[in-house]
């Protein structure tokens, strides 16, 4: 008996303890009520069913702890030997069904609400990638990508993290408040789920389909949301940031992003680039949008994610070649199409830094012109097949390929 | 009781020496030995299992990368999902079967005793064949133990064919068994035996081999699709081919919740025979006991798209799998109640097997009450892929499923091996357990509300207290599984002698054979009273 209480008491330590701590951190406990009705609506029906199942479970825990205490056998108690109430089974099979019918009333009226996504203000289309998403105003004709912007140094604890460390992006998502927003939503790969639980906004993003949500949000602010369907390597590293304004400041904020978006491409194709200057791009583009697969010293994860690091396209002719399968991705496979994603620079960037970072030092400079020039004929499509020929033809017969590929290693 | 009858023959006659013993555990044909295969395998698989859980948990300790990548990160959760549902649990609950249902109903042997040798003797090859997923080129399968289409189809790594194959071999293994316990069950009873006789034990396997039999080859035909999918150009789960990867979802849980209960009631079986003995009282309404097994059975083929709530499913479909799912709650309540029930103004005592199966009960209920929250479809919007959810199934695998497969052993030890298991190494491991499940799983309620999805390999620093204690947790409850092993070893050969009818409220046939019972059960058949 003593020891039984002893342990009881440090059970009750523990736990105290366990909650202290957790109010000590200020960590949250709860769903967060939100900004939008919607998200209201949810947290209300939480609240209600939470508080039903703690009075049902304080009532049968509540005879349960009854019978542990007064009828023990090391207190005397005789045992019963009664075992069937027709009665009693029924009401027990009755009252908690009454109360789930109360309960599904207000959840089957929010469900009508939530799936009303009629008459919206504005639209905006949202398409996953392994691992970013692509946010686009349809009234607007404006679109971006929107990236972890984490640096690898605080994810590889070399750095102290910040404040928001994974839940921060490159282009955060821009929407006005007070309007009845319609997202529609799909994917360019495999199943995401876009999700920001202060709006009360969860829908798969399903390769092939177009789901819709909406979102009407009450208060100016910055939210933060994740992936919530596994979608891969990186599912735990495509947040997503919404950041919402008034009406004026929207509309600044849309003007910006025209008139930017007009001057950034066609400057910069005509110039002639350094080969330092794109190199320096370049590092700064393939740390953002090849390194998650191809890791950042180009060692890849094979056999899904091939080594650049000695490998035949990267390093082999034609650089027409490398630069196609930037643009267009291989079908059936990991690697996307960029050629939607980056701009003529980016990619005439990163193509030069694949062909000259770690050892393969091609000495090939590749122009923002040149990346125009692929992007304006008919190209071949290639195919994981194909290229797995060139992979083995260069393994097979080492002495055909130049001697700059010293270090075929790196693409076993 | 005698000790010729203590003493009477139990074993095999074998060929001398390590080759003779090889031989016996591989030609056997006998039920027990066949229940102590499974039971062995799975106790071995659960600690493969559980030390993956520990990676997983090691890498959650603090935010950033530390011991893993987040690829290997993927395979662990996998991995770890796939072995606890097909390589523990439900081995377990197989062997627990062959073990106790000839003996319960006063059989000498189950119906198929060959069919039943094959129906082990997949497993091991079909679990060597997963694990060895990680030795290959690309790594182990890394999309989930629900290994949802395209992510395991155009982008699965290619040792998906390898898992492909031993998910058939697991199935073929889980098709024969069920077969096996359903004519026994069917033809083998005592003839004063009558069905609404049967122990309850008895009913819920019964009831969980039809199951098996109804889905397992639904899973089947998810892998082969995906198979094809692969390999030979159809397009079933691809839309680009004019599939649809909702398709999966589908199917998957079209076989994926039937399952869940696969898992679950015959640890409700188990936990009802447990409560009556240790409360000296019948069970309270035994037969609404049955109804509500075969009810809730009957309601697992119905409710499949509740864990598709946000995958943009009609409204009309979020209404009725919502209003389905919440129905569920009635016969499980009804369960619990009369569990209580039988509690109330008896005579109860709390030896292990009871004191697991008392904390099966409250904390069974608790995953009970976040399923009944996940039930209700707009909340499922915020819940749903969020450690919430990893919480509920914690609840209902670890504390439910885990804890009645625990009170099981401890209940029937002394009959299988003669010996008592060491009562005071029994409490240790209760405590401890009930303890840092608690801690673990527990504070993953609240991870999930604020936010945290599930299957993520590094966090956002608000997670970051909950996780370390979540770890903490974890690492006690994983250590503390090494006192049980050592306590069914030691007791094997250090233990006291245990009586036939071992407890003093036991009741039913398995308590009137000898402990250890004789080789073949029962050879004449009993009168059932």
């Amino acid at each position: 008996m003593r020891l039984k209480r002893k342990l009881f008491q440090s059970l009750l330590l523990l736990s105290s303890l366990v909650l202290s701590v957790s109010a000590l951190a200020k960590s949250s406990l709860n769903m967060p009520v939100g900004v939008t009705p919607m998200s209201h609506d949810i947290y209300d029906l939480h609240m209600t069913i939470l508080w039903i199942c703690v009075v049902i479970g304080v009532i049968v825990f509540g005879v349960m702890g009854y019978s542990l205490v007064m009828h023990r056998k090391s207190r005397g108690h005789q045992a019963a030997q009664f075992h069937e109430n027709t009665w009693v089974e029924i009401i027990w099979a009755v009252v908690p069904f009454l109360i789930l019918v109360v309960m599904a009333v207000p959840a089957t009226t929010v469900l009508y609400r939530m799936y009303d996504d009629s008459n919206p203000a504005m639209t905006i289309k949202i398409t996953g990638y392994q691992w970013k998403w692509e946010y686009q105003y349809l009234n607007e004709g404006i679109s971006f990508f929107s990236n972890l912007s984490t640096p690898y140094s605080e994810i590889n604890n070399k750095q102290k993290k910040n404040k928001w460390y994974l839940l921060e992006v490159d282009h955060p998502l821009v929407v006005p408040i007070h309007k009845k927003i319609r997202f529609l939503i799909t994917s360019n790969d495999v199943i995401h789920s876009w999700w920001v639980p202060a709006f009360g906004v969860k829908k798969d993003a399903l390769p092939g389909f177009i789901n819709e949500a909406w979102a009407r949000i009450n208060k100016p602010g910055i939210y933060r949301g994740q992936c919530a369907e596994l979608c891969g390597i990186h599912h735990g590293f495509m947040p997503i940031v919404v950041i919402a304004k008034t009406e004026k400041d929207y509309q600044a904020w849309l003007k910006k992003q025209k008139s930017e978006h007009k001057t950034a491409t066609t400057t910069d194709v005509e110039k002639k680039w350094t080969s330092e200057e794109l190199m320096k791009l370049g590092k700064q583009r393939y740390d953002t949008y090849c390194a998650v697969c191809h890791k950042v010293d180009g060692s890849g994860m094979p056999p899904t994610f091939p080594a650049l690091a000695g490998s035949s396209v990267a390093t082999g002719k034609p650089i027409s070649r490398h630069i196609d399968i930037i643009l267009d991705g291989i079908p059936g496979t990991a690697m996307q199409a960029f050629g939607k994603q980056l701009n003529d620079v980016d990619i005439a960037a990163i193509t030069t830094y694949e062909r000259n970072a770690w050892s393969n030092n091609t000495g090939d400079v590749v122009e923002p012109s040149d990346v125009a020039k692929r992007r304006a004929v008919q190209r071949h499509m290639y195919t994981s097949e194909e290229l797995k020929k060139l992979h083995n033809a260069k393994i097979t017969k080492p002495n055909t390929t130049t001697k700059k590929n010293s270090s075929s290693q790196g693409e076993k | 009781m005698t000790e010729a009858v203590v003493h009477a023959h139990h074993g095999p006659d074998r060929r001398p020496g390590i080759i003779g013993w090889i031989a016996r555990w591989l030609f056997t044909t006998n039920h027990k030995d066949i229940g102590t295969l499974y039971l062995v395998m799975s106790c071995f698989m659960f600690f493969v299992a559980g030390a993956m859980a520990m990676v997983i948990r090691a890498e959650l300790w603090i935010p950033g990368l530390q011991i893993v990548n987040p690829h290997f990160f993927n395979q662990m959760t996998t991995l770890h999902g796939l072995i606890m549902v097909f390589g523990v649990i439900m081995p377990a609950t197989v062997g627990f079967a062959n073990w106790m249902v000839p003996m319960m109903i006063g059989a000498p042997d189950m119906a198929l005793p060959r069919l039943n040798n094959l129906s082990f003797w997949i497993l091991p090859f079909a679990f060597t064949l997963l694990t060895s997923t990680l030795f290959m080129k690309g790594g182990a399968p890394d999309f989930g133990w629900t290994f949802y289409a395209p992510l395991s189809s155009t982008y699965g790594p290619p040792s998906t064919d390898f898992f492909i194959f031993s998910v058939h071999m697991m199935g073929m293994s889980s098709i024969l068994g069920s077969l096996n316990i359903i004519v026994t069950i069917l033809n083998l009873r005592a003839p004063s035996m009558k069905m609404m006789k049967m122990p309850i034990f008895v009913w819920t396997w019964l009831i969980t081999a039809f199951l098996l039999l109804a889905v397992m080859p639904i899973l089947a035909g998810a892998v082969t699709m995906l198979l094809t999918d692969r390999h030979f150009g159809t397009s079933f789960f691809n839309a680009a081919g004019g599939g649809d990867p909702l398709l999966f979802q589908h199917i998957f849980w079209f076989f994926g919740h039937p399952e869940v209960y696969i898992l679950i009631l015959p640890a409700f079986g188990i936990v009802s025979e447990v409560v009556p003995t240790f409360s000296r009282k019948p069970l309270f309404g035994r037969n609404m006991m049955i109804y509500a097994t075969i009810c809730i059975a009957v309601l697992s083929f119905l409710v499949w798209a509740h864990h598709m709530f946000t995958t943009g499913i009609t409204l009309s479909a979020e209404l009725f799998f919502m209003y389905v799912t919440m129905l569920v709650a009635v016969p499980t309540g009804v369960k619990v109640f009369n569990w209580v029930s039988t509690m109330y103004k008896g005579s109860l005592t709390f030896e292990t097997p009871m004191l697991f199966a008392l904390a099966f009960i409250v904390l069974f209920t608790i995953g009970g009450f976040s399923g009944l929250m996940l039930a209700i479809a707009p909340a499922d919007f915020q819940y749903q892929d969020t450690y919430f959810v990893v919480a509920h199934f914690h609840y209902v695998l670890v504390s439910g499923s885990l804890f009645a497969l625990f009170t099981g052993v401890y209940y029937w030890y002394p009959k299988w091996t003669g010996r008592m298991y060491n009562e005071a190494l029994g409490k240790w491991h209760f405590w401890l357990s009930l303890i840092s499940m608690n801690v673990t799983f527990f504070p993953m309620h609240f991870l999930g509300l604020a936010g945290m999805p599930r299957r993520i390999p590094d966090y956002a620093l608000q997670f970051a207290d909950f996780n370390w204690i979540a770890s903490l947790g974890a690492f006690v409850f994983g250590i503390t599984q090494l006192i049980f092993v050592f306590n069914l070893i030691y007791s094997r050969y250090k233990g006291k002698q245990a009586t036939m009818e071992v407890w003093e409220g036991s009741h039913g046939l398995e308590w009137t054979l000898p402990s250890p019972p004789p080789y073949h059960s029962f050879e004449t058949p009993p009168e059932v009273k």
